[in-house]
């Protein structure tokens, strides 16, 4: 299985992503793509991480996702720095030969880096404040289905 | 031992990390948050409510209860919200 794992202010090219998961074998590509949600006054979002553990746990859930379904290859880019409203902020594709493994590997991908890959989230509002987002029970709830 | 303070306990705290010199009765990630507790009111109001505070030792996820001896690098920080 070949892997992509990158943590970067940079956005990417969400089309570009998925032609690089296709390749000998590939039937089937699941992707999916984070934006920042603006809910009204939003001026931006703050992503911070754990430099080094990031890529660490990022790097554990990709195998545990290539122990469950049989990927050809599997990418996860999850963008940090300030983001403002709609732009990018996370991709998870997964490659395979049927759709089955590539779709339920890409929800797979996406639940549990909601729930175990140390990012932060801080909204800025155009007011002026700042808050940190809670943790959503739902997320959690979410990633123990895998379970 | 090198301590790291992530987003809101990094600014409760007013630091995003410190070398600290443990006393050796200090043995779990739950006795170095009562540690750190006393260190002073950023500390006492980071560390105020557990239920909200996630610790990592040397980068895997970590309990209460996790032992810390010779550990090089432990994390303190908010359940997480990326994705």
């Amino acid at each position: 299985m070949k892997t992509r794992i990158l943590v970067e202010e940079a956005d990417f090219d969400s089309g570009a992503e998925i032609a690089w998961l296709n390749g000998p074998g590939v039937g089937g590509i699941g992707s999916f793509i984070g934006t920042v949600r603006d809910t009204g006054g939003l001026a931006a979002l703050w992503l911070e991480h754990y430099p080094g553990m990031t890529e660490r746990a990022v790097a554990k859930i990709v195998a545990q996702a290539a122990g469950r379904w049989p990927l050809l290859a599997c990418t996860v880019i999850h963008r940090v720095g300030r983001l403002a409203p709609e732009q990018n902020i996370v991709f998870v594709g997964a490659a395979s030969a049927h759709r089955e493994a590539a779709l339920r590997a890409t929800a797979f991908l996406i639940d549990w880096l909601k729930t175990s890959a140390p990012f932060w989230k801080r909204e800025e509002f155009l007011s002026g404040s700042s808050e940190w987002v809670a943790a959503r029970e739902a997320d959690e709830a979410a990633a123990k289905e895998w379970l | 031992m090198r301590v790291l303070y992530f987003a809101w306990l990094r600014e409760k705290i007013g630091l995003g990390g410190e070398d600290v010199l443990l006393p050796p009765e200090v043995e779990t990630v739950g006795a170095l948050i009562a540690w750190l507790r006393g260190r002073g009111p950023g500390y006492a109001a980071a560390f105020a409510d557990q239920k909200l505070v996630r610790c990592a030792v040397d980068q895997d996820f970590a309990g209460p209860e996790a032992a810390i001896a010779g550990a090089e690098e432990i994390a303190f920080f908010p359940p997480v919200t990326g994705g």
